[in-house]
């Protein structure tokens, strides 16, 4: 009776095939707990990310309880002992040494990157990634003694008096060179990202497809020229990417920038100046901060570091969302 | 070339130079081989290509076919390993001389591939145009891309979207696109590998009809696995087997009488 019904309804080869998925017992169940696991997995970061902010901001309520957000954020007095509070100069130095990094590390990044892709011989490509995962694995306190011994002196009797005279009518060059200052830090940040930009910025350059280049060189190209207007364009969001990872590792490197950029909380135009970071004052102060306003004041410099992030993140996206739709876009 | 004989031939000993010289060769190759790495792809090909006519080549897979077409815009040597030997001649200039530079050639011989590759991050306009700016050829953009979509029988399609990007074209148009970006240089000559192969037939039979009327300003190479189409749409064929050049002639000749078994077996379905 059942058997003549169904066969109305399923069509017979439907009616064969039904049977067998649910035929091996155990599958629905081993598939279940499969997909539970990776729940578990993905609810697993959320449930991270949210208690380290939530803990963060609990610990910081009392000083935000106490100060005004503006005051806190625009604010340029740290005085522990008066319990004034102020992150802008800590935030200023995150946010130009990091940037400084970026503007350093970015186009030879890409240089070096086109290099490997578009014009070495696979035989010479073995021999500038070797150095490059090499760079990859020095760990920061080692950046940073290579930098306080070696980059700070250089840059305090050679590079920033030879900046000073030649460029010296910009802002950015004026004033003593102490050596430790934004621009170290900038330049040793730009050597650490610059191994991970590099590497994602050839992986993304390796998926351009081989028939865009020929299109370009058919048309009478010349290598370079392929490369602007096939490969790039190609490739942007994926560099841009690769630029933004090279950001947030720059924005929270802590070890090297405190051994380098000097830990004076104050805002100068000049590179030559010393200067502070968010992460710095965080790894410097945490241990002897006394009270709950101080512990509260150094967890808010730790969130607001994860804004300053999560805004940079946000701006790339945006950026790489513009950028992949050009043509579109000037339709509309 | 082997057909009938035409009658007043016989009577001087140059036969019909006037003939000769219309049928002078835009394409010349001679005793043209190409390697990859060790394996020798091309052997000692030599075959001629009048101006204004449509050649097809036909022949197996790794027949060596593309590799010919390739080596007449001088892409094969930019794989890594590949070279070629013999001569190459359009209008009687030596194309393979350290003189040529590929650039400068590549813009006299245009090409389009097997798979539609326009540029996906710039526009319809931008794409046709793309290959005139490179060149740095002064003259009125707007007026340069309606004619090359027009004689690329794109036009009409997209007029009213020429801002829109290329992607958002169907795949045969994608293709008459490349074409329109090739036209846009004023190419001598345009070589085709497989330009229909992934298309449907609509599109196809919209590009062979286009490779009709670019034979008018133009030389075409077409390289074709569809032997219907190397019949529709050329003038002369070449048959590639192995990597040697076993037989050309017109097309007709090829299809209905040829001379070599081996391309009787092949225009005939028997292989490949």
């Amino acid at each position: 009776m059942s058997t003549s019904a169904e066969s109305a309804v399923a069509p017979p080869v439907l009616r064969e095939a039904l049977p067998q998925t649910g035929g091996v017992p155990g599958r629905r169940v081993a598939d279940r707990l499969w997909s539970a696991l990776l729940i578990a997995f993905g609810g697993a970061i959320l449930v991270v990310a949210g208690v380290i902010v939530f803990s963060l901001g609990h610990v910081a309520s009392p000083l935000l309880r106490a100060t005004h957000l503006i005051d806190f954020l625009l604010g340029t007095v740290w005085d522990p002992e008066r319990e004034r509070f102020g992150a802008l100069t800590y935030l200023y130095g995150t946010v130009v040494t990091s940037l400084l990094a970026l503007v350093i590390a970015a186009p030879v990044s890409i240089g070096l990157a086109l290099f490997v892709t578009e014009m070495s011989p696979p035989s010479l490509r073995s021999i500038v990634s070797f150095p490059l995962e090499l760079l990859a694995g020095i760990p920061s306190v080692v950046y940073g003694l290579w930098g306080l011994f070696v980059l700070v002196p250089l840059l305090r009797e050679t590079v920033e008096p030879f900046l000073a005279r030649t460029l010296g009518f910009l802002p950015l060059f004026k004033g003593p060179p102490i050596g430790l200052g934004f621009l170290a830090a900038g330049m040793i940040l730009a050597v650490m990202i610059l191994p991970t930009m590099t590497s994602i910025s050839i992986e993304v350059l390796k998926t351009v497809p081989g028939a865009q280049r020929e299109a370009a060189l058919a048309l009478g190209a010349t290598p370079w020229e392929a490369t602007r207007l096939a490969v790039l364009p190609y490739a942007r969001a994926g560099i841009l990417g690769a630029i933004i990872l090279g950001l947030g590792r720059a924005l929270g490197e802590t070890m090297a920038v405190t051994m380098v950029i000097g830990n004076t909380p104050r805002i100068s135009a000049s590179l030559f100046a010393p200067g502070y970071s968010l992460p710095s004052v965080i790894a410097n102060e945490f241990a002897e901060a006394s009270g709950a306003m101080h512990t509260g004041a150094l967890a808010a410099l730790g969130l607001l570091l994860f804004v300053v992030t999560l805004t940079f993140n946000s701006i790339a996206r945006l950026l790489v969302r513009v950028v992949t739709r050009g043509p579109e876009r000037s339709a509309a | 070339m082997i057909s009938a004989p035409p009658p007043v031939a016989s009577s001087g000993p140059h036969p019909a130079p006037a003939a000769s010289d219309t049928a002078r060769p835009k394409i010349e190759a001679i005793d043209l081989s190409a390697w990859y790495g060790t394996t020798h792809v091309l052997r000692n090909v030599s075959l001629s290509v009048p101006a204004n006519t449509v050649l097809a080549i036909i022949g197996p897979s790794g027949c060596g076919k593309s590799t010919f077409v390739r080596c007449l815009n001088r892409m094969h040597e930019l794989v890594p390993g590949a070279r070629q030997s013999g001569q190459l001649r359009i209008d009687g200039e030596d194309l393979l001389s350290r003189k040529v530079d590929p650039v400068d050639l590549r813009r006299r011989v245009g090409m389009v591939f097997q798979r539609p590759n326009p540029f996906p991050t710039l526009s319809i306009f931008d794409n046709v145009i793309a290959g005139f700016k490179l060149n740095g050829i002064r003259g009125d953009h707007a007026a340069v891309v309606e004619k090359s979509l027009r004689r690329a029988a794109l036009w009409d399609e997209v007029k009213d979207r020429l801002h829109a990007s290329a992607l958002s074209l169907s795949g045969g148009q994608q293709q008459r696109l490349c074409i329109a970006r090739a036209l846009a240089i004023e190419p001598e000559v345009l070589l085709m590998d497989e330009p229909a192969s992934a298309l449907d037939p609509i599109a196809t039979a919209k590009i062979e009809e286009l490779i009709h009327e670019l034979k008018q300003v133009l030389t075409v190479v077409i390289v074709t696995h569809n032997m219907q189409q190397a019949a529709r749409a050329s003038d002369r064929t070449a048959f590639f087997y192995m990597g040697e050049l076993i037989e050309h002639g017109d097309t007709e000749q090829i299809f209905t009488n040829p001379r070599e078994p081996r391309t009787e077996d092949y225009v005939t379905g028997k292989f490949g």
